[in-house]
């Protein structure tokens, strides 16, 4: 018997007048897992974490929390999730414990559990000096982690995280990662977006890339890199006249399309790695007479996979 | 059902308890509220109090000054919209509405502390108009009474503010959009004039314009003439715009989110 998925979306799609923000989007997560929802801007996943909050009705498909409709009974599937928007969601007159304070009392949770809770997230999310100091001068990062506090008052079962570290300044990223990395270690389950693949990487035991509304790859941060053959060569050439010559020789070597830069002397291609294969490449060149600069064979970053899998990479991406 | 009621209602307070827990910590905001038609009770006052002649009226003042209660109470409408836009800017509403509260609870609280901090102003108002020279000649009954007329008319628009701030998209937006039809519902009506001095048309919108007939009933009853049937219909028109706009602006708020 498959167990009940934490979060399940199934074929949903979302229009907002002529933009089809959501072309059929299918995900599961099972309890416990840290999924990383991947994309470039305009991908569509804040709109998929709107649709799984309640936030926003599908136009087709179904989507369920532990098996509960969030458009049959979004009650029930509200008090089980947290829900950290894109934007920090804190009321900046008030302190970081009237905060938790206030979203605690509207879980309609006793007071008494309330207060001790509070207290325990202002400790663990490092908020304990602020707590009694009104939001208003906090920095990016604190009021993120009391974003993030404010979305666990509850215990939810499953949490969202939309671009938990967007805007941050690096110190403060990795200090978001150490706690997001902690609350899967707890088991909460975590649905995390971001454009930024060195966190997806990082933090996500799952990845699931989403371009224009669909799924367009999913697996493990390693069976994504596996896509394009293990490793990446680059090369660059003395003189562009010689491109042709060069694609020619890489091409039979490579397992995947050669890239070739604007100004005819850069190539890069999948290929396997191994021992070799830099004085074959090198040899195959030499061959063909085309005087080489530099060869390099590297592990793919997820970049390199975005591009393989798109045709563009997550972060030159503006348009669309 | 009576569970729900119980939900909305504790809901209710706890959001209308975040927005009085701030208003001692922005006296500022509170001080420059109050100023603002203190500042347009003076200076209508001195500036047109001698020079127009209301018929039956033999003072301007006592006519004029319950036209400007009115105008303030309704300007404080304003307020509920621009801070639903705020909420709505910021990524609050998206939260709110991802937790397991009541749906209509958000703009209740947010109304209901909007009124206080109205209210807030009015008496600093009051205090000011008295201090200047206007009598409640109708008695105290009376005054309050009409008090109540204001304030309920002034609450049930701040229902369609709520609405106009849900709809726009910024904080910005929502000021001018809030504010802009107040002019002429306040001005076009029988708060500083007689209609019956505007040319027709305008005259027809005036007579028309329910804040006309709040503040007749409101004035009749602060100098003690008779109110005739007036005070009903300004209550009639308070209670039905807030039975339609609370249900409209509830629809809005379960729709609405940020960006
Ligand atoms: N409320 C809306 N009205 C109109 N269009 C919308 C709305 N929300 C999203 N869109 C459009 O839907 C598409 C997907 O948007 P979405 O916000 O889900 O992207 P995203 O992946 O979260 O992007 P980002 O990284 O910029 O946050 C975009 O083209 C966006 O312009
Ligand atoms: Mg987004």
């Amino acid at each position: 018997m498959p167990t009940t998925p934490a979060v399940e979306m199934r074929g949903v799609v979302k229009r907002f007048g002529e933009t089809l923000a959501l072309d059929g989007v299918n995900l599961s997560v099972p309890t416990g897992a840290v999924y990383g929802l991947l994309g470039p801007n305009g991908a569509g996943k804040t709109t998929s974490v709107r649709v799984l909050t309640t936030l926003l009705t599908p136009d087709a498909g179904e989507a369920r929390i532990d098996g509960i409709d969030v458009v049959a009974d979004p009650h029930a599937v509200r008090r089980r999730i947290g829900l950290t928007g894109q934007y920090a969601a804190v009321e900046e007159r008030l302190t970081a414990r009237e905060n938790l304070d206030y979203v605690g009392r509207l879980f309609h949770l006793p007071r008494s559990q309330v207060r001790q809770r509070a207290s325990d997230l202002l400790e663990r999310f490092d908020l304990a000096d602020a707590a009694d100091r009104v939001v208003k001068g906090f920095s990016g990062g604190m009021r993120r982690r009391l974003d993030i506090a404010m979305s666990l008052i509850a215990e939810p079962s499953v949490l969202f995280l939309d671009e938990p570290t967007t805007g941050l300044d690096p110190r403060s990223r990795l200090g978001m990662w150490d706690v997001i990395a902690e609350l899967a270690a707890d088991g909460t389950t975590v649905l995390l977006t971001t454009q930024y693949l060195e966190e997806a990487d990082r933090l996500a035991e799952q990845i699931v890339v989403i371009d224009h509304g669909r799924v367009i790859a999913e697996g493990t941060p390693e069976q994504l890199k596996a896509r394009i053959g293990g490793a990446l060569l680059s090369v660059r050439i003395a003189r562009p006249e010689n491109r042709d010559r060069a694609l020619g020789a890489l091409t039979p070597l490579c397992t995947g399309p050669v890239d070739v830069s604007p100004d005819d002397v850069a190539f890069s291609a999948p290929i396997i790695a191994g021992d070799g294969v830099v004085p074959g490449v090198i040899r195959a060149l030499d061959d063909v007479g085309v005087d080489v600069l530099d060869v390099e064979v590297r592990k793919p970053s997820l970049d390199d996979v975005f591009l393989a899998l798109t045709g563009h990479t997550a972060s030159s991406e503006e348009e669309s | 059902m009576t569970r729900r009621v119980l939900w909305m209602l504790r809901d209710s307070w706890v959001e209308a308890e975040r927005h009085l827990r701030i208003i001692p910590r922005n006296i500022e905001l509170l001080i420059f509220a109050a100023i603002q038609p203190i500042m347009f009770l003076v200076l209508f006052v001195y500036v047109f109090g001698g020079s127009i002649v209301i018929p039956g009226f033999d003072d301007y003042d006592q006519f004029l000054m319950p036209g400007i209660f009115a105008q303030t109470l309704v300007f404080g409408s304003a307020f509920t919209g621009i801070g639903l836009a705020d909420d709505l800017q910021k990524g609050l509403v998206d939260r709110l509405r991802s937790l397991p509260m009541s749906r209509s609870a958000v703009i209740i609280g947010r109304t209901v502390s909007d009124l206080v901090r109205n209210l807030f102003t009015f008496a600093v108002m009051i205090a000011v108009a008295l201090a200047i020279g206007f009598r409640f000649t109708g008695g105290a009954w009376n005054a309050v009474v009409a008090t109540v007329l204001l304030v309920l008319f002034s609450y049930a628009l701040s229902w369609v503010q709520a609405i106009i701030g849900l709809s726009v998209t910024s904080v910005e937006a929502a000021n001018s959009a809030g504010f802009i039809w107040m002019f002429p519902l306040t001005f076009v009506s029988s708060a500083f004039v007689d209609p019956s001095t505007m040319p027709g048309w305008l005259r027809t919108v005036a007579d028309a314009n329910p804040f006309t007939l709040v503040t007749d009933a409101a004035r009749a009853l602060y100098n003690g003439n008779p109110v005739g049937n007036d005070a009903w219909w300004s209550l009639a028109w308070s209670v039905g715009l807030i039975a339609v706009f609370s249900a409209l602006a509830t629809r809005k708020f379960s729709r609405s989110t940020s960006g």
